[in-house]
């Protein structure tokens, strides 16, 4: 990225090699820009610097220049200024840059401390690593094979602590592994502004605990696990499932809401194991909500549709999309797209929409926005919904017009992308009334009510993008592969276009997006390819106007008339 | 191309009797009578194993009966074959072991792919894994081939543990009191 130029850029020199850091960053910081790590666990560049770990101490020295005449001192055997070395080290997360700051990070100096604090870091340390959750993944365990003593000088007996105890539903706490580094209260403290957390007692007796009858139990309690350097605080719902080492990643966009938190997804043969955030500083910095990690248990959750199904027969693709083709092409067709469809999904069911010269309708979900990361809409890509042009107005939560239209004996079919038409206010009469072609994923009334069903893949399983509340597009990747009988919904959607004479070229993500930036004005110019994996902003002005229902959060303030003010927690 | 010739050799009378070639003969068959076996009647008869040998991978208990590995996955990681898989649990609160955390709810080794390379063994943290005496595999079905949990224990057995390092952790554990 081109920095832009300002006059707040101050030049420090680490290791012998010049840097330019804008004023207030910390040399751990600077130190990363020339590639240099300073090992640390307390320090977190999302968070306030304590700076009780000690582990990033490092050297630092200024110019000399004579005393009585301000002259820089040359070093006669170098022909440079010479640098006044300071007599103790410093630690790099509360050193910020200075003029001329030099920081030495590789001396004998630096060695010995780093050695020292791990030897005392380990004094009380288990040997745990065989079967510790964070092994593989551990800061503790990392440094301790650059700066490790190897053996134990220590002949006292070491503390014995509380190994499992439970701060949360979804926190597990073992206090022999922690290190006291104070990440998860800063978390609670700073980010969560859920101040539940603390130390009690002094000394190596030191305990984090919760406050007496508090819990650590808000929606981002797992993030103080992901912050741990060490193994001390474990997912209930991740450990002792599967060593770290073995995991994929794949990137992802969290789905729950339209705040679209950047997430990794863990999964070994074809099977999820956890879910956690993927740093991204323009949207959800290095955290996410628990209830999208949770959301991978839909993958092989109840109710799974794994084939296709004529009227309520199991069937092939084939015979699927022309019996939907049939009950289509006779007329009166209604679309409901939705808001948790990608962008590429969108796309192609408005080209849908406009083949049946049906009404394209969306179904909004509203709930209540936490003014971190769950925004108010509960749909990831309602957004898309409008840049592809699938509608042109905010959906409500209900469809009731559509309805009214089904009883009116218009609408005589309905397609629906995975929406539960009987949840969004259509009865059971009216559903028996029309023709339902679905496509989804999970069964519920529509799909049992329906004529046709396509079972389709869950945002784990394919590729797409979303564009998310800050108009921001971002590319999700398919972890693992769907189950046996379902369709991928771009490939489900172009049959059914070749199906009612509408053919299109290709199915495939990255073909498609040829002929979404030549038809959708405000993603020209893109590609699937060069979206980068922090996102893209989409020029959203277009629709700065519609009251939208995200009230503030992370990184996110809503345009002047904001939507709803229950969002406002 | 040129024919050659070759006139037989005409045998001499002590050749022609035969007798002294037959005698010779039965006289290396009795020598051979004579000395020690070379084989040996296996299956009746097994030999003496060496000590180091890799035979079939197994899972061994400590002298308390207790199961030793605690499903750190890393010979699953380390085996070249792949022939090992592992589902890791938490042993339940309560149940007695529970400051060992972490037990093998599932423990296969498929000896069709297992090539006996012994580095599952090296690799093990807790000395729980074990290639000891026994080399001789057979079965009727690709099945029956994979050892499972119970099948591996069961070829395991006990062997002696230096360290009882779950025992130094509880006794430490109880030392401290409720004072932690």
């Amino acid at each position: 990225m081109i920095q832009p130029a300002t006059s707040d850029l101050i030049t420090v020199t680490i290791d012998g090699r010049e840097v330019s850091v804008p004023k207030g960053t910390n040399m751990i910081e600077a130190a990363r820009r020339v590639g240099v790590d300073v090992p640390h666990y307390c320090y977190h560049s999302k968070l306030s610097v304590v700076g009780n770990c000690r582990m990033c101490l490092v050297e630092t020295g200024m110019p000399a220049v004579d005393p009585a005449t301000k002259a820089p001192v040359i070093d006669p055997a170098t022909g440079k200024q010479r640098v006044n070395w300071g007599p103790r080290p410093a630690i790099a997360c509360a050193t910020n840059a200075m003029p001329g700051l030099h920081v030495r990070t590789t001396s004998p100096l630096v060695k010995d401390c780093r050695e020292g604090v791990m030897e005392f870091l380990l004094v009380n340390h288990p040997l745990d690593c065989p079967i510790c959750d964070q092994a593989g993944e551990c800061k503790l365990q990392e440094q301790s094979a650059g700066y490790g003593r190897g053996y134990s000088r220590y002949i006292e007996q070491k503390n014995v602590k509380p190994k499992r105890t439970l701060l949360g539903p979804r926190v597990m706490l073992d206090d022999e592994r922690c290190i006291l580094c104070s990440r998860c209260i800063r978390f609670c403290k700073e980010i969560a502004k859920d101040d539940v957390l603390g130390f009690t007692d002094r000394g190596s007796y030191t305990t984090l605990t919760c406050y007496p009858g508090r819990r650590l139990e808000g929606n981002y309690s797992l993030n103080t696990v992901d912050i741990c350097p060490v193994g001390a605080l474990t997912s209930t719902d991740f450990r002792f499932k599967m060593r770290v080492w073995f995991l994929k990643q794949t990137p992802s966009i969290d789905a729950e809401s339209s705040a679209g938190a950047n997430t990794l997804l863990w999964s070994r043969e074809g099977v999820v194991y956890r879910i956690t955030p993927r740093q991204n500083d323009a949207v959800n910095d290095t955290w996410m909500a628990d209830s999208g990690r949770a959301l991978y248990k839909a993958i092989r959750g109840d109710g799974r549709l794994d084939c296709a199904r004529v009227n309520g027969a199991e069937s092939a693709l084939d015979l699927a999309v022309k019996a939907a083709a049939e009950l289509l092409l006779r007329g009166g067709a209604a679309v409901v797209g939705s808001g948790r469809s990608s962008v590429e999904e969108q796309f192609l069911t408005r080209k849908l929409a406009v083949a049946l010269k049906a009404k394209a309708w969306l179904v909004s979900r509203v709930g209540e926005g936490d003014r971190i990361l769950v925004s108010a809409d509960r749909n990831p890509n309602v957004r898309g919904a409008l840049v592809t042009g699938l509608v042109d107005a905010l959906p409500s939560g209900r469809l009731d017009a559509l309805g009214a239209l089904i009883d009116s004996g218009s609408v005589t079919s309905v397609v629906s992308m995975g929406e539960d038409l009987a949840a969004a206010g259509l009865s059971a009469a009216q559903l028996a009334r029309v023709s339902v072609i679905y496509l989804g994923t999970h069964a519920n009334a529509t799909s049992a009510a329906a004529k046709v069903v396509i079972s389709t893949l869950t945002v784990f399983e394919k590729h797409g993008t979303f564009i998310n509340q800050q108009f921001r597009i971002q590319r999700f990747a398919r972890a693992v592969p769907g189950p046996a009988g379902a369709t991928d919904d771009l490939v489900a959607l172009s049959r059914l276009l070749g199906a009612v004479g509408r053919p299109i070229a290709t199915a495939d993500v990255g073909a498609l997006w040829t002929a979404i930036a030549s038809e959708v004005p405000a993603l020209a110019m893109m590609s699937y390819g060069n979206i980068p994996d922090t996102g893209l902003q989409v020029d959203g002005t277009p629709w700065a106007g519609l009251p939208f229902a995200e009230g503030p959060g992370l990184h996110y303030s809503p345009a002047a008339p904001a939507g709803k003010e229950a969002s406002r927690g | 191309m040129a024919v050659i010739q070759v006139q037989r050799k005409t045998l001499t009378l002590v050749e022609r009797a035969y007798l002294p070639q037959i005698f010779g003969g039965m006289l290396t068959t009795i020598k051979h009578f004579l000395r020690p076996a070379e084989t040996m009647e296996y299956p009746e008869e097994r030999p003496a194993i060496p000590p180091g040998y890799r035979g079939v991978p197994t899972l061994v208990m400590d002298p308390h009966g207790r199961e030793k590995c605690v499903s750190c996955q890393l010979c699953e990681f380390v085996c070249p074959p792949k022939a090992i898989r592992i589902v890791p649990g938490s042993v339940a609160a309560g149940a007695g072991v529970d400051h060992v955390e972490k037990a093998p709810q599932a423990f296969d080794i498929d000896m069709l792919r297992c090539i006996y390379c012994g580095l599952c063994e090296e690799v093990c943290p807790e000395e729980a894994i074990v290639l000891q005496t026994q080399y001789s595999t057979s079965g009727y079905s690709r099945a029956e081939l994979v050892n499972h949990k119970d099948r591996l224990y069961e070829l395991g057995g006990t062997l002696p543990d230096k360290h009882f390092k779950w025992d130094v952790k509880k006794a430490a554990e109880e030392r401290a009191g409720g004072r932690h």
